[in-house]
């Protein structure tokens, strides 16, 4: 699909607002609808338009196999970690309210930091199925798909 | 709804199966935000009508696009398993409570705790994300830990190590580099 000059130009338009609309839902699921797993599907669907458009390889230009892997992990292991900082403070596992002075402010900053990790989980792990599924095949997935 | 599944049912061109399970999906977020419940909405539709979607053209084009058409046998039998079990599911939702009942027992247990005591417990304006990332913290690590091993599981599958390509690449040109004395020494001859 890379010689479709009208795709190429209107999904280069588009992939930036769709990476801020997924930061916006990731830190904005507090107060409205969303959170970690909109945001890092929508920030997956950004990447994945653009392995799409102008193939796998591309993609694994801007963000490498690698990145996508660490990242995966990064994210659970966040999520994970949040829950031992809790029984380090002396609370339970995933208890947020030890984790600052006052009760609510615990729950946010873990809260936030969950859903960074989920957030994070989800969207490294659909750019890495997606191009895991396009990046082998009999013909040229980018042109097939 | 109804519709696009009989049709996605009688269709054989996958092609045109997977765009209408898009639609199915699209459809039932439309439901989900008549419900009020705008977050469920948010995930099928970003789930379900997108990732889906691509992932399944991803399928397709590493496989075929076209059903084979199945031999027809023993359609009636189908058809009578299919009715029955239909009608029994229509009868087991006869005696839920009515959607919306404030009497249902599903609001008797902890949603008031939830509805009422989340604002201070918690502080978030938004209560769904008080529940899912707070009171039910392991429910949602679990359900990242089931996302994790999915990309684990497609990677055990169908990665082939780090760089998939140009792995490829390097054996073809080991290969061309190789003399043919080479060649036969590492056959055993």
């Amino acid at each position: 699909m890379k010689q479709k000059i009208i795709l190429r130009v209107i999904s280069k338009f588009l992939i930036p607002y769709i990476l801020l609309f997924a930061l916006y839902v990731q830190w904005h699921g507090d107060f409205g609808p969303g959170g970690g797993f909109q945001a890092g599907v929508i920030f997956a669907a950004g990447f994945i338009l653009y392995a799409i458009i102008f193939g796998v390889d591309t993609v694994r230009v801007v963000i490498p196999a690698v990145v996508t892997r660490l990242l995966l992990v990064f994210g659970v292991l966040l999520y994970s970690g949040v829950g031992v900082a809790g029984i380090i403070l002396g609370g339970n596992y995933l208890d947020y309210n030890v984790l600052a002075h006052e009760p609510t402010h615990g729950q946010h900053y873990g809260i936030l930091l969950v859903e960074l990790g989920v957030g994070i989980t989800v969207a490294s792990a659909m750019i890495t199925i997606f191009c895991t599924f396009a990046g082998r095949g009999p013909e040229d997935p980018e042109e097939e798909v | 709804m109804g519709m696009i599944a009989i049709a996605i049912a009688r269709i054989h061109n996958l092609f045109a199966v997977v765009m209408l399970t898009g639609i199915f999906s699209l459809l039932g977020a439309a439901a989900y935000v008549i419900m009020d419940a705008v977050d469920v909405a948010f995930t099928e539709a970003a789930v379900g009508a997108g990732i889906s979607t691509v992932l399944m053209l991803a399928t397709l084009a590493l496989t075929t696009s076209e059903e084979k058409p199945s031999p027809k046998k023993n359609v009636v039998g189908a058809l009578i398993v299919v009715t029955i079990t239909g009608a029994v599911l229509i009868y087991g939702t006869l005696d839920m409570p009515h959607y919306g009942d404030p009497l249902a027992p599903v609001h008797q247990h902890v949603a008031d705790r939830y509805i009422g005591q989340s604002g201070t417990e918690v502080g978030l304006p938004n209560v769904v994300t008080s529940v899912l990332a707070s009171y039910r913290g392991y429910d949602t690590l679990g359900e990242t830990y089931v996302i994790f091993t999915a990309a684990i599981g497609v990677l055990a599958i169908l990665g082939r190590g780090r760089f998939p390509r140009r792995r490829e690449e390097d054996i073809a040109e080991d290969d061309a580099q190789k003399t043919p004395d080479e060649t036969a020494r590492e056959t055993g001859a």
